[in-house]
């Protein structure tokens, strides 16, 4: 297939093979702070349910705050319609609330290759003096500087062996 | 000064102060002491924007005359407000930002730790999604009311002098109120009367910690937040907020 056949595409009727499509599409939006990361990745996909003609998105906000939330639901939705979904909705659902478990193997991989050392353990059971490990050199040597950090998501830590400053992505 | 029903008075009370606590935050873009603070005061104004948000679109709808969330922070007048009285308050030093941030996480904290069990599905949801982002709030209020208390003669003589200044308008937070009666045997907001007990307990610990004396009890006067009698601070704090909206009305990015 083409991607001018995949653009033309009308998909006024919506198959389970286009909701893997859809699902397919938003695994290549990217998080705009955080870039390396996809809108699945992080989890913030909870549904895509085909109602009648009209594809249904449920989305959850990261943050109560999160200026990003209404930039990542806008480029979720044009995604969707360039690759021919011609009527999509989009909810944002506050409950339950998204956590960090939810972020995918992968996500975590893309989040420390990029520099960001992932959450370390559950919500559920946060350890908060449990030690995060340098995305850089791995070691576990590492401190605190403050636990806000550049976006409401991060926290700001720094490695006592290779003295790299790095992000954590905040456990919640 | 219009009453609404119980819920969204209790929606109003949630939204107003988060708002106005959050407004007071932002005041201190480019003055705080030291970058990461700075970073994390406006880390903890953000969340509570967003909380205020969510809690006024919930009041917004069940209003229902059409009015939007940003109409109602932007559009209401200080008899309108519901926010707690401590929260308007001038900034300050950093010893009274930081003890009326304290002062505001001991009652806010433990009031979304209930509200998660409300009998109202969207309030529940609302106050799960804040409780994770309020736990780090008050984690770190906390920890710079022990660390100034328990600091340098000069610290620890600011911070006390901070708690002696605001402590008039804790009332509000240290004693039970009609409103909060009713919600908690509705189910709306379970176990909230038992709200100020929570309070203390957690302000008599830290200040023990951070060894401060805790000042007598505030008593009640005839000023309310969740009445909409405020103190003169709010005014000025809703001429800033409100000058583009009324200035040019309808004005939007």
């Amino acid at each position: 297939m083409h991607a001018g056949e995949l653009i033309a595409t009308d998909r006024s009727e919506l198959t389970e093979e286009s909701v893997k499509l859809a699902w397919s599409v938003l695994d290549e939006v990217m998080d705009p702070e955080v870039p390396v990361v996809s809108l699945t990745d992080l989890g913030i996909v909870r549904e895509i349910t085909p109602v009648g003609g009209v594809l249904q998105v449920v989305l959850t906000p990261t943050y109560s705050g999160c200026p990003a939330t209404e930039h990542i639901e806008q480029s979720a939705k044009r995604a969707l319609e360039d690759s021919g979904f011609n009527a999509v909705t989009i909810e944002q659902r506050l409950a339950p609330a998204w956590t960090t478990d939810w972020i995918t193997k992968r996500g975590r991989l893309r989040l420390k290759e990029y520099g960001i050392a992932p959450p370390i353990g559950s919500a559920d059971k946060p350890q908060l003096d449990q030690a995060i490990p340098c995305p850089v050199c791995d070691s576990t040597n590492t401190k605190e500087i403050t636990e806000f950090g550049s976006t409401a998501c991060k926290a700001l830590y720094q490695c006592n062996d290779c003295l790299e400053p790095f992000d954590y992505f905040k456990c919640i | 000064m219009k009453r609404f029903d119980d819920t969204t008075e209790l929606l109003l009370q949630l939204g107003d102060s988060a708002m106005i606590q959050a407004q007071r935050l932002c005041e201190l873009v480019g003055g705080a002491p030291a970058l990461e603070e700075e970073v994390a005061l406006m880390n903890v104004g953000l969340d509570l924007v967003g909380q205020a948000r969510n809690w006024l679109e919930y009041a917004a709808e069940r209003i229902g005359d059409g009015r939007t969330a940003d109409d109602l922070v932007f559009l209401r007048d200080q008899g309108e407000y519901r926010n707690l009285l401590i929260v308007e308050q001038p900034n300050g030093d950093f010893a009274m930002t930081m003890a009326k941030q304290f002062l505001f996480d001991a009652w806010h904290y433990p009031l979304l730790e209930k509200l998660c069990s409300s009998s109202d599905e969207k309030i529940a949801g609302i106050a799960a999604k804040s409780l994770k982002e309020s736990s780090y709030h008050i984690r770190r209020s906390s920890e710079w009311i022990k660390r100034l208390g328990d600091g340098t003669s000069e610290s620890h003589e600011r911070m006390q002098s901070a708690l002696d200044k605001i402590w008039h308008f804790t009332f509000e937070l240290a004693k039970p109120c009609e409103l909060f009666k009713t919600l908690d045997s509705s189910g709306i907001a379970p176990g909230v009367n038992d709200l100020c007990s929570d309070w203390h307990a957690i302000i008599s610990k830290t200040l023990t910690e951070a060894t401060l004396m805790q000042p007598e009890a505030a008593d009640n006067n005839y000023l309310s937040g969740a009445k909409g009698l405020h103190t003169e601070s709010l005014g000025f704090i809703l001429a800033e907020m409100q000058f583009l909206q009324r200035a040019y009305p309808n004005a939007c990015w």
